[in-house]
């Protein structure tokens, strides 16, 4: 049961607002395959995501699994069924 | 072995003006970076007047990356380094990056920053305390910042003595370069133009309460009554000559030429405060006279009891009247770490230019025996300046720069 889905577009404004966005990685883009580190995220802006994330959809989840998602798929799937990739 | 340690960039925001060339062009004028507080509303306190670095817009010099994880001032501080970069030619990944460092001084860290989170966690809870509080509000955070975003992984540290900390910081900046680092990023940009900064401000007792900006601060003065907090300060790029010959460095600034540094004694002792030894210890570790000395840059704390002390540190070691004194920061304020380090970039420009800026607002008490530097500047050959910075809690500093030669 999903009753809070966060999407990639969720997920893609939610960075931009709680980590801001490198210069050099266009976010509109498909990056839902594309490692954190390329797009200029440390585990900090993920565990600030991951906060922003609870809060706003009033969800619960693994915060150290959510830190170490090593793409936004797998970020997506640990907020949205609370299972790591 | 004592390479000479050289100042090949500035980087300065001032409360009167954004960059060395501004800051240096409103000083000589005398124009007043003072005025009432914007950044929140100051009248429900008794002092409401601030030197606040004004027209900065974050996001017209930072990528975005930066900006939900940094307080106001160390946004400042990071765009003080990128100047003070460009300032100097250095391109910081044409250089080995173990020898290049970061050490900067810091009053009291990202104070901004840190109420806006206290205000989340105990009026939403903690699940709305942003993630970057674990370092934004710290003291190393500029040093921090500066050295991730310019690839410098040499030594980085931070010097916590308030008003001498500019100095401080680049006494260590020399002592790291004698040990071994080609370049280190050094001098203070700090403040704390915020509620709870501004209390702790106001705890110290030394704040004017005066509305006149150009009435509130007054070292010196017989109506001195303490004084104006400010905001920025300069960063400084200093380097080993011999390696900034090598590269090719276009402009040499000046020498850091002597640093000295004491400790009051403890409240209540009769003992001679810190000041003379201070500057008498940066001369001697120039290896230069009193007479050599060609301006004091002072620490014009405004408070009549600290201003008896320095001038009469000041007389007792260059004689009355006899060098000149000045203290620009009447025009900008008292910056916390950041001032001491943007009166060693006022004495690089004043080696320059051969001018001394003045001390604005200012009617010489005839307590003090000093030739202090009134209204407007003074045109002067400038070989060697000194300055003087003193810290609450009993820091008392002091560098030499001189010519570059």
């Amino acid at each position: 049961m999903i009753e809070f889905e966060v999407t990639i577009e969720d997920l893609k404004r939610i960075l931009q607002e709680g980590a801001g966005a490198d210069e050099n990685v266009d976010l509109g883009g498909d990056i839902l395959d594309t490692e954190f580190e390329k797009l200029g995220y440390d585990s900090l802006a993920l565990l600030e995501t991951a906060a922003r994330v609870t809060r706003e959809f009033d969800i619960t989840f693994d915060d150290d699994a959510a830190s170490v998602a090593v793409t936004p798929r797998g970020l997506l799937k640990v907020v949205n069924d609370g299972t790591s990739e | 072995m004592t390479t000479p340690v050289v100042v090949t960039g500035i980087g300065v925001l001032a409360p009167n003006g954004l960059g060395a060339a501004d800051y240096w062009a409103a000083t000589l004028k005398g124009h007043n970076g003072i005025g009432r507080i914007t950044r929140f509303d100051p009248s429900p306190y008794p002092a409401r007047l601030a030197g606040e670095v004004p027209g900065f817009v974050a996001r017209e010099h930072l990528p975005s990356r930066l900006i939900p994880q940094t307080d106001h001032m160390t946004r400042l501080a990071l765009v003080a380094a990128e100047w003070a970069l460009a300032d100097a030619g250095v391109r910081p990944d044409e250089l080995a990056e173990f020898e290049m460092g970061v050490i900067t001084a810091s009053a009291s860290g990202g104070f901004e920053f840190g109420q806006n989170e206290l205000r989340n966690l105990w009026s939403k809870g903690s699940r709305y305390v942003s993630a970057y509080q674990s370092f934004a509000w710290f003291y190393a955070v500029n040093t921090g910042q500066i050295s991730i975003r310019h690839g410098m992984r040499g030594p980085g540290s931070v010097v916590v003595s308030d008003q001498a900390g500019g100095l401080d910081a680049v006494g260590q900046a020399r002592r790291q370069i004698r040990n071994g680092s080609k370049l280190i990023v050094s001098g203070g940009v700090d403040g704390s133009i915020c509620p709870w900064g501004w209390v702790a401000h106001l705890a110290t007792g030394r704040l004017s309460t005066s509305d006149e900006p150009d009435r509130a601060y007054l070292p010196f003065d017989t109506e001195a009554r303490g004084h104006v907090p400010g905001e920025g300060g300069a960063l400084l790029i200093l380097e080993d000559a011999e390696a900034a010959r090598i590269r090719g460095a276009r402009s040499v600034y000046g020498e850091i030429a002597g640093y000295g540094a004491t400790f009051d004694p403890k409240p209540g002792s009769d003992r001679e405060r810190g000041p003379r030894r201070a500057i008498e210890l940066a001369l001697t570790d120039a290896a230069m006279e009193p007479g050599e000395i060609d301006v004091v840059f002072a620490d014009a704390a405004a408070m009549p009891e600290r201003d008896r002390i320095e001038a009469a540190a000041i007389t007792a070691v260059f004689g009355p009247r006899a060098v000149p004194v000045t203290a620009p920061k009447t025009m900008v304020g008292r910056l916390c770490s950041g001032a001491a380090s943007l009166d060693i970039a006022a004495a690089l420009l004043s080696i320059r230019d051969g001018v001394v800026p003045p001390t604005t607002n200012v009617s010489l008490s005839v307590e003090y025996e000093l030739d202090l530097v009134l209204t407007k500047p003074r045109a002067s050959v400038v070989r060697a300046a000194l300055v003087v910075a003193c810290g609450h809690g009993g820091f008392n500093s002091a560098v030499v720069v001189r010519a570059p030669r």
